[in-house]
């Protein structure tokens, strides 16, 4: 079998990773070999997606044991579209980071990191084990605990207290999670779990079992329990909150919907239910705290808590629309997430504020940059030629089809005030009197404007361009309807 | 057995949460610490029984063997715990250090920016 290019996506930030640490002083040659190893990422990605469209899901069974025996790697649409996102995005953000991260962050191991975070992350989206899921995302949040600290300024290290304290708790929670699943049906592979928790049906205890999980991905997803999230994210510098507010909580999010539709999808009225209101309080909640702040990075921060609550709404529609609008808001977020983090963090490096108040006139210095921001708020808001609008038609559309005019009214009503949290930004910092001269005018580096361009290029082309992911996103959420290609492509029979 | 052994789990996390829920920041890695190990006992338990057959070795002429995952698992757990251990009680002295204090209620909130 030909399927070992499945790995590729975790194995080569990994080897990178190891090999960056030995050319620790040269930074020169970290930064060359890290893009070309993210270009590899890429390029390997794209092939296994385009593959899929032929051959199916493919799966890797490691050392030859043969599901539900072995630990496995599976490649359906849905996970490999997020890992085609999130190399790309990571790629970008690299290039960031060459101009703004310092020397300082550079020697100390800042880039390994990246890569150990990008490994942790693929790993977590491609693997077939639940188990392995659990160490994924381990790798993951190590590597997330060192991003966090690394510089050692006190909000950093007085923030990463709580944020390392508080997964600590949800691993613990996720491995109880697996502790009882395990005890109840006795094996760990998902495809394998979905077949045995359908024979023996989704009775009370294996719904409670399912509400531990739920509570697990809301911790690193930030659905409801998002209050550690926006102290966190602020904290880090520029190019880690934007790896963070665009993979991090993606993970948890791509979980639940794995967990939800493929394990435990038979009690919706009480599983679904559950994550639907938690998704309409966390878009609630996340709106409140984007309008309260006057600091732009708890803005932005609150408007990734938005973002789960309206992504996770698709799933708890769980109709194959909803499903298709939440893959593309997750691809979408991806990227514009980003972005906003970005240029937040361009902001507070021009100016040296954080307050909104103490901005003003920007866009006289850096037409550029406001600009920018004028399309991420677009793309944001789901305005037509931008990639917000093809996920907020489909999940419109997806909540018309169940009769959940509820989470539809919140949903909409969450992108009104994501609008107006972002204009606050707008109108306060970059119109209005210029106090910033000409003469201490700190420039801006091509090297930060760049990615942010490219970010943007990206949100345009989606938008623009959508009929070319129409069907990889169809068939991913195909599969995600219908767990039954996905339990016989692992199994193949052999139950 | 097992009934001791999940008592004794419940046990460890009665005191696990009482060591998190405390001001002092030693007290509260302490407490990961000793709720890890509550879910490594958890896992051995609930995966199938503690010992029931013979060890899962092809030299052994046994009837049953016992069953051999929970324990890679919890192999595997006690390692990222470990790690996660170590790191947190690192970040813990590098806080001290630069704060002056372990205490968690003088650590909230941020306002040197």
């Amino acid at each position: 079998m030909m399927n070992n290019i499945i790995v590729m996506p975790m194995i080569i930030p990994l080897m990178t990773g190891i090999i960056l640490i030995f050319l620790r002083t040269r930074v020169n040659s970290q930064r060359i070999l890290s893009i070309l190893s993210s270009i590899a990422t890429i390029a390997v990605s794209l092939v296994i997606l385009n593959r899929i469209q032929h051959e199916g899901i493919l799966r890797l069974d490691f050392g030859g044991w043969l599901p539900p025996y072995g630990i496995l790697f599976v490649a359906d649409s849905f996970s490999m579209l997020l890992v085609v996102t999130t190399s790309i995005v990571t790629g970008i953000l690299l290039i960031y980071a060459f101009s703004s991260i310092g020397k300082q962050h550079e020697n100390m191991f800042f880039y390994p990191f990246i890569f150990f975070l990008v490994a942790g992350v693929n790993g977590s989206f491609l693997t077939g084990d639940l188990f392995n899921m659990f160490v994924c995302f381990e790798v993951m949040l190590l590597s997330s605990y060192v991003l966090i600290t690394m510089g050692g300024r006190r909000i950093q290290l007085v923030e990463s207290i709580k944020y390392v304290t508080i997964n600590v708790l949800s691993s613990w929670f996720f491995l109880i999670g697996i502790a009882y699943l395990y005890g109840t049906v006795g094996t760990l592979n998902m495809a394998h779990l979905s077949v045995r928790v359908a024979e023996v049906g989704q009775g009370p205890l294996l719904t409670v079992i399912s509400l531990m999980f739920l509570i697990v991905f809301s911790l690193k997803a930030g659905l409801l329990l998002y209050f550690w999230l926006p102290g966190s994210y602020s904290a880090p510098p520029t190019v880690v909150a934007a790896l963070f507010g665009a993979l991090l909580t993606k993970v948890g999010i791509y979980a639940m919907f794995r967990i939800f539709t493929l394990i435990f999808y038979h009690e919706t009225a009480i599983t679904h239910t559950a994550i639907g209101i938690m998704a309409i309080l966390t878009m609630i909640g996340g709106s409140i705290g984007a309008l309260a702040y006057n600091d732009i990075r708890k803005i932005v921060s609150y408007n990734v808590v938005i973002a789960v609550g309206f992504i996770l709404a698709g799933l708890a529609m769980s109709s194959e629309v909803a499903f298709q609008g939440a893959i593309y808001y997750l691809i979408h977020d991806m990227i514009v997430k980003a972005l906003l983090f970005l240029i937040a963090g361009t902001m507070i490096y021009l100016t040296g504020k954080a307050k909104i108040e103490e901005m003003s006139g920007l866009i006289r210095n850096y037409p550029m940059l406001g600009w920018l921001f004028f399309i991420t708020m677009l793309s944001l808001t789901g305005i037509p030629p931008l990639s917000g609008f093809i996920s907020k038609v489909f999940l419109g559309q997806g909540a018309i089809e169940t009769g959940s005019y509820l989470l539809l009214a919140v949903a909409f009503m969450s992108g009104i005030f994501v609008l107006y949290s972002l204009l606050r930004i707008f109108l306060n910092c970059f119109w209005g009197e210029t106090i910033i001269s000409e003469d201490d005018d700190v420039p801006l580096k091509k090297g930060m404007l760049v990615p942010c361009v490219l970010l943007a290029i990206m949100t345009v082309a989606i938008g623009i361009g959508v009929e070319g992911l129409v069907p990889y996103v169809s068939d991913a959420a195909r599969t995600l309807m219908n767990p039954d290609i996905y339990i016989e492509a692992v199994l193949q029979g052999n139950r | 057995m097992e009934t001791l052994i999940t008592v004794l789990v419940g046990l460890l996390v009665t005191v696990a949460v009482y060591l998190l829920l405390s001001r002092n920041l030693i007290r509260v890695i302490l407490g990961s610490a000793v709720l890890s190990h509550a879910a490594h006992l958890l896992l051995m338990t609930m995966g199938s029984g503690l010992k029931k057959g013979s060890a899962p070795l092809l030299g052994e002429n046994a009837a049953s063997y016992v069953d051999a995952l929970p324990q890679a698992l919890i192999l595997t757990a006690i390692v990222i715990s470990f790690a996660v251990t170590a790191f947190l009680l690192v970040l813990a002295y590098r806080t001290y250090k630069k704060t002056g204090t372990d205490d968690l209620y003088a650590l909230r909130g941020f306002d040197d920016e």
